[in-house]
């Protein structure tokens, strides 16, 4: 949707993320946690007491560990009795929350957090008891070959090739090396088949990281950071959850989201694309429409870094934080869960001229 | 728990962790019936308003969420709509030996059904190849009675249509369990390990808040008042003092301890943040609140096995109200 009339309008003003890693053995995650709520609280002058909403977003099947995002709360310091909510799946949705939390006007500032810890067990495993338990989890179907059977799908219908796909894995890999954050960075090869038609190169590094935004509303916005990235329109959408009933080549939930959002209202100078997958770049490119004046993913992208929970929001945080350095004017962030981008998020932010 | 190779005393903790659960579900009506027909040999799907037959079935219309019921026989050959060659099989997957993911759409389905198919290699493999469900041999109504799919070299049946079906079995299938195991390592943090480090050596130790000042026991990294790492370590104990407690009298399957017992909070001198133990040395109905205890050790345990009465007289209640 876009902010109904009347409302406030509502600001990313900082963002941070930790350097995401193949392993974080030493950390928990409020350990992990602590140096980027630090961090945007800094860049604010915000102290945890001054934050009027809290949201967080992860999975405690990621690691294993039941209830951490109570134990990760810790790292917020919870105290007086805090305004909170979680969502178990990535940070972009406690994003989305937090941000109609503000349009309703009830506080003018919210910190958003998320977290994932994918090397404590087998990440394609793991991924694979979401899947619905009577027709497909019995079968164990993992997270890299549902994405190669939306590739081939890809490839039948001429809408991608494997050199093709090779291309993104090479271009996100290789705008990585000017983000000092990504887990993969530089020239990496395309690697062997791991499901084909997917190589090594089209999935992305399994690893651990965290990720914090603040929002806030109206002036309180502009007193907290120099050029905000203003929320223009956000919306998210899902498609049905079984794949055989899916054209996989398509992605209507992004589209819609996208209608909804504004997106095609006006040009857009960049898009942060949450796609795991070198596959799934190629199917949001056409639902979205992006020409070739958009630059896609300079940070990388999940290719280069993909702290699963927290990837989806680190998009909305690299777009915003082009837009506080003055790269881009108008931005779009969208972030997937689910297998083959069943769940999408699409907004929209803008720097004022 | 083992410690990890690494670098000298800065090496974490880790440990297997082993999560394990039967997700046991109860079936609808639709889903019982196409389940109960997979143990039958028979493929049924349901009547859609807009998209025809779908195959696996489902209870509402995905496009309308309509509730649909009209169950129909499609056939046990299909065509492979896309597929991907999974060359090193995962653990619990349908086949040990590499094969193709694929999803198949029976003839008379209009969707597809995610299985396997087991083939020679990649090249033997592609998309609107013919395929033919291979039954497994034991049947109790789950997907996995379809063993897997395989190529069928027969000529394409004429089209046929869809029968209706009355989806009644006898014996139905009324639920399912799909077991889950996933594996990990479980490594608990700094804080925690250097918790459990000092425990090794008989030592409870807290960790202080640099802002408010607490100490935390057991310390989880940070002061959840304040938000900011706990660095700062302090031994506290080994005697503390019960600030609150409660009888059990449900015994604990594998658990070696008589009913009834008692389990307690104690505040450790020093602490500020009280932990929990189970009190022994006394009869159960004369324990109290400022009652002073202390950590009884055993052999080959981490873990004091429990908290005893030092014999020092209660602690006064003003000493203990703030960490009720």
């Amino acid at each position: 949707m876009t902010p109904p009339a009347g409302t406030v309008p509502v600001a990313v003003v900082a963002f941070a993320q930790t350097v995401h890693r193949r392993r974080t053995d030493e950390l928990s995650e409020a350990e992990m946690l602590m140096p980027v709520l630090h961090e945007v609280l800094a860049a604010t002058g915000l102290r945890t007491g001054d934050i009027g909403f809290t949201c967080s977003g992860s999975s405690d099947y990621l690691a294993g560990r039941a209830f951490s995002f109570t134990l990760a709360l810790d790292g917020v310091g919870a105290w007086p009795p805090i305004s909170e909510s979680h969502v178990e799946t990535d940070g972009a949705w406690a994003f989305y929350e937090a941000w109609v939390k503000l349009l309703t006007g009830e506080t003018d500032t919210a910190l958003v957090y998320a977290y994932g810890t994918s090397s404590a067990g087998e990440l394609r495993d793991v991924l694979s008891r979401q899947l619905d338990p009577y027709y497909t989890a019995p079968l164990w179907p993992d997270s890299v070959a549902l994405a190669a059977l939306q590739a081939r799908a890809l490839i039948d219908a001429g809408h991608t090739t494997g050199p093709a796909l090779a291309a993104i894995a090479a271009r996100s890999r290789a705008d990585a090396a000017a983000n000092p954050y990504a887990q993969l960075r530089g020239a990496v090869a395309h690697g062997d088949p791991v499901v084909h038609p997917l190589h090594t190169g089209d999935c992305p590094p399994v690893g651990d990281g965290a990720a914090a935004l603040i929002l806030a509303a109206g002036d309180r916005a502009r007193e907290l950071c120099a050029r905000p990235a203003w929320i223009t329109g956000a919306d998210h959408r899902t498609e049905a959850h079984a794949l055989g009933v899916r054209d996989l080549t398509d992605s209507p939930s992004t589209r819609l989201a996208a209608e909804r959002a504004g997106v095609f209202e006006r040009p857009l100078d960049l898009a942060e694309l949450h796609a795991p997958f070198t596959s799934q770049e190629v199917v949001l490119r056409r639902a979205l429409d992006l020409d070739t004046r958009v630059r896609v993913n300079p940070s990388g992208g999940a290719l280069a870094a993909n702290p699963v929970m927290a990837a989806g929001l680190v998009r909305i945080g690299e777009a915003a934080a082009a837009i506080h350095r003055g790269e881009a004017g108008r931005a779009l962030a969208h972030a997937t869960s689910g297998p083959c981008l069943q769940q999408n998020l699409v907004t929209v932010l803008e720097g004022e001229t | 728990m083992t410690t990890a190779p690494g670098a000298p005393g800065a090496s974490p903790l880790t440990a297997p962790l082993t999560v394990e659960f039967p997700f046991t579900r109860s079936l609808g009506p639709v889903q019982s019936a196409f389940l109960t027909g997979l143990r039958e040999r028979i493929v049924l799907g349901v009547r859609a308003s807009g998209a025809g037959i779908l195959v696996p079935p489902v209870e509402y219309d995905p496009a309308t969420a309509a509730e649909l019921r009209e169950l129909v026989q499609v056939g046990t050959s299909g065509t492979v709509t896309t597929w991907a060659w999974n060359s090193r099989p995962r653990p619990h997957q349908p086949l040990a030996s590499p094969f193709a993911w694929v999803l198949v759409r029976l003839d008379g389905a209009d969707t597809a059904l995610l299985h396997v198919l087991d083939a020679p290699g990649p090249e033997a493999v592609r998309t609107g190849m013919r395929v033919r469900i291979r039954w497994a041999a034991e049947r109790d109504g789950a997907i996995t009675d379809i063993a897997c799919f395989e190529p069928d070299d027969s000529p394409p049946a004429a089209p046929r249509t869809v029968r209706a079906h009355h989806g009644t079995f006898d014996n139905p299938v009324t639920g399912i369990v799909t077991p889950a195991r996933l594996d990990y390592t479980h490594t608990p943090g700094r804080a925690q390990t250097r918790y459990l480090q000092a425990l090794g050596g008989r030592r409870i130790t807290g960790e202080r808040c640099p802002s408010c000042d607490k100490v935390y026991v057991p310390p989880r990294g940070a002061c959840p008042t304040c938000g900011v790492a706990t660095a700062g370590q302090v031994e506290v104990g080994p005697r503390g003092t019960v600030t609150t407690f409660c009888i059990v009298n449900i015994k604990a399957r594998n658990l070696d301890i008589e009913v009834p017992y008692v389990y307690a909070h104690i505040a450790l001198d020093g602490a500020d943040l009280p932990l929990h133990g189970r009190i022994g040395g006394i009869p159960y109905d004369e324990v109290r609140m400022g009652l002073r205890v202390e950590p009884v050790w055993t052999d080959g345990s981490r873990h004091p096995d429990h908290y005893r009465p030092t014999g020092e007289p209660d602690a006064d209640y003003d000493t203990y109200r703030e960490l009720l």
